[in-house]
């Protein structure tokens, strides 16, 4: 596994996001909530470039006690990595797919070090 | 030193502009790691946002109120009071919608020229059919004059401001349906102009495809050789599912494949196909899993109930497989075996057509085609080209960046085989 330096810790803001490709291998480092996520750009589906779109928090029916549908909310406990081709949803915390367990973007090391960010491939 | 060794690139999404070409980089990726280069792919439903170009289309409307009106309020509904035709783009999920509207690009040619050639240079697409957007749900208006100076005054601005521009881009052209008596004349004035292939009628209406208004509309068609397209649409305002499905997928998910499940059926049960042996019909953007559902149920009754369809000469499945169909969306989630049994009783190898409906958000890439593990090579290049091509008596005319790349090809073959 080799470091490789990104950019300076500034250089991706909260809610930034920057693609960084290694010959054909692309990687989106996001930042969200203050921390780095780093997955492969790369949607499962069609090939989209997974990272290139929005984070957006999961929506959820809220139901009582009794299953009665009281309206929709934001868990903003839990932010999707929205592709931008299609809308396929994946989970910022394991890149795991909101739909179908079987489909994850890659995920790879990110960590911040000396005010750089480092990826880990 | 390997490439994947060094970062070879950095993109800042935070300030990078929308360009259709970067965003569908990977598209091209796809397309040239498959080598399209070395076959003819044409897209037979793609569409534009003509809401865009309302104030230029008004001014190709003869009518006076009406002209002043359509500058005034444009083509598309808005808002979130308005149903769910502005709902396409997920709430923002899908960047194309609300970044493509300032994606920079040339004054000349067309702002649509421009674009159309983007998408389709990323996905490998030679020649595209352009649909309109908003329009698709116009016949369901009660305003008839109004589909009828529409239909005609978008389909004048789409032949000289942008057909006219590109012959990579084609269209079957909006007849205003609700008005049998227009229809003709459109096909009279429009039929024989540079880009037109053949004429389209929206099936989110409730007009009855049998009618006998509708015969000499038919008949130019098939004297014409000109194929009758019949595209689907949401339905948003429609009296019946728009009324009860309250989330957007319900509504998507049956109102695309309803629309053209209704008129294809009457257009089969009532023996149109018999009525009109040689004109050549199309159903477009509903996807695939309808087709097999209705060709059971339809023979399945037309066996029990052979008097409600007299003119018929065989089963309603024999007719549904002389016709044609556009591929997308096609429905490709863990259901292998049901995808292979469509194209199988479909007869897909020379009725369906390749579309990728872009840039709506449920488009289709070439390679949804091109990467079917049950399809030849041959039935893969007819349905992403070959049949359109046939259909449409369509000229091969490939890409820019597709002749350069065989000639590029062509200099390392050479160079190889003179071993230098």
């Amino acid at each position: 596994m080799t470091e490789h330096k990104v950019c300076r810790q500034e250089e991706i803001p909260e809610g930034g996001a920057r693609i960084v490709a290694l010959g054909d291998l692309e990687i989106g480092v996001i930042r969200h909530g203050g921390d780095l996520f780093a997955y492969r750009n790369l949607c499962p589906h069609q090939g989209g470039p997974a990272c290139e779109g929005v984070r957006m928090a999961s929506v959820v029916d809220t139901l009582d006690g009794d299953g009665t549908y009281l309206g929709q909310n934001f868990d903003e406990g839990e932010m999707h990595i929205v592709c931008p081709w299609h809308g396929y949803e994946y989970r910022l915390s394991d890149g795991v797919n909101v739909c179908d367990a079987k489909l994850k973007l890659k995920k790879y090391e990110v960590a911040e070090r000396d005010g750089h960010v480092w990826l880990s491939i | 030193m390997n490439a994947q060794d060094r970062i070879t690139n950095q993109r800042d999404m935070t300030t990078e502009p929308f360009d259709t070409s970067v965003h569908l980089a990977h598209a091209r990726q796809q397309a040239e790691a498959r080598n399209y280069d070395e076959f003819f792919i044409v897209d037979v439903d793609s569409h534009h946002y003509e809401n865009e170009a309302s104030e230029e289309i008004a001014s190709y409307v003869l009518n006076d109120v009406l002209r002043n009106e359509i500058l005034y309020q444009g083509i598309s509904r808005k808002g979130i009071s308005t149903g769910f035709g502005q709902y396409q783009d997920l709430g923002g999920r899908l960047t194309r919608y609300p970044n493509r509207k300032k994606e920079q690009v040339p004054p000349k040619p067309h702002r649509d020229v421009t674009l159309m050639r983007r998408w389709m240079d990323a996905m490998g697409v030679d020649v595209a059919c352009m649909f309109p957007t908003p329009l698709l749900n116009l016949g369901l208006s009660p305003r008839v004059d109004l589909e009828v100076e529409l239909a005609r005054g978008y389909n004048r601005w789409l032949c000289e401001r942008v057909l006219s521009e590109d012959s990579r881009l084609k269209s079957m052209l909006y007849l205003p349906f609700n008005d049998p008596e227009a229809c003709p004349k459109i096909i009279e004035e429009f039929g024989d102009m540079p880009g037109v292939i053949g004429f389209m009628v929206t099936t989110t209406r409730y007009k009855g495809v049998y009618d006998n208004a509708y015969l000499r509309t038919y008949r130019m068609l098939e004297e014409r050789g000109l194929p009758l397209g019949f595209h689907t649409g949401l339905g948003g305002q429609e009296p019946g599912l728009s009324t009860a499905a309250n989330r957007f997928l319900v509504l998507h998910a049956l109102g695309f494949a309803w629309h053209n499940m209704l008129h294809l059926s009457n257009w089969v049960i009532n023996g149109l196909p018999e009525r009109f042996p040689n004109l050549k019909v199309m159903w477009i953007e509903a996807g695939l899993a309808w087709i097999p559902f209705l060709m059971q149920r339809l023979d399945n009754e037309y066996m029990m109930r052979a008097s409600d369809a007299p003119l018929l000469k065989k089963k309603p499945s024999e007719y549904m497989r002389d016709m044609y169909y556009t591929s997308q969306p096609m429905e490709m989630v863990d259901n292998a075996r049901a995808l292979e049994l469509t194209f199988e009783m479909m007869k897909a190898d020379s009725q369906l057509l390749y579309s990728s409906d872009y840039p709506h958000w449920d488009m289709d890439l070439p390679s949804v085609i091109h990467d079917l593990p049950f399809l030849e090579e041959g039935a893969k290049r007819d349905i992403l080209g070959g049949n359109a091509a046939k259909l449409f008596n369509l000229e091969p005319q490939y890409a820019p960046w597709k002749l350069e790349r065989r000639r590029q090809k062509q200099q390392a073959a050479q160079a190889t085989a003179s071993g230098r």
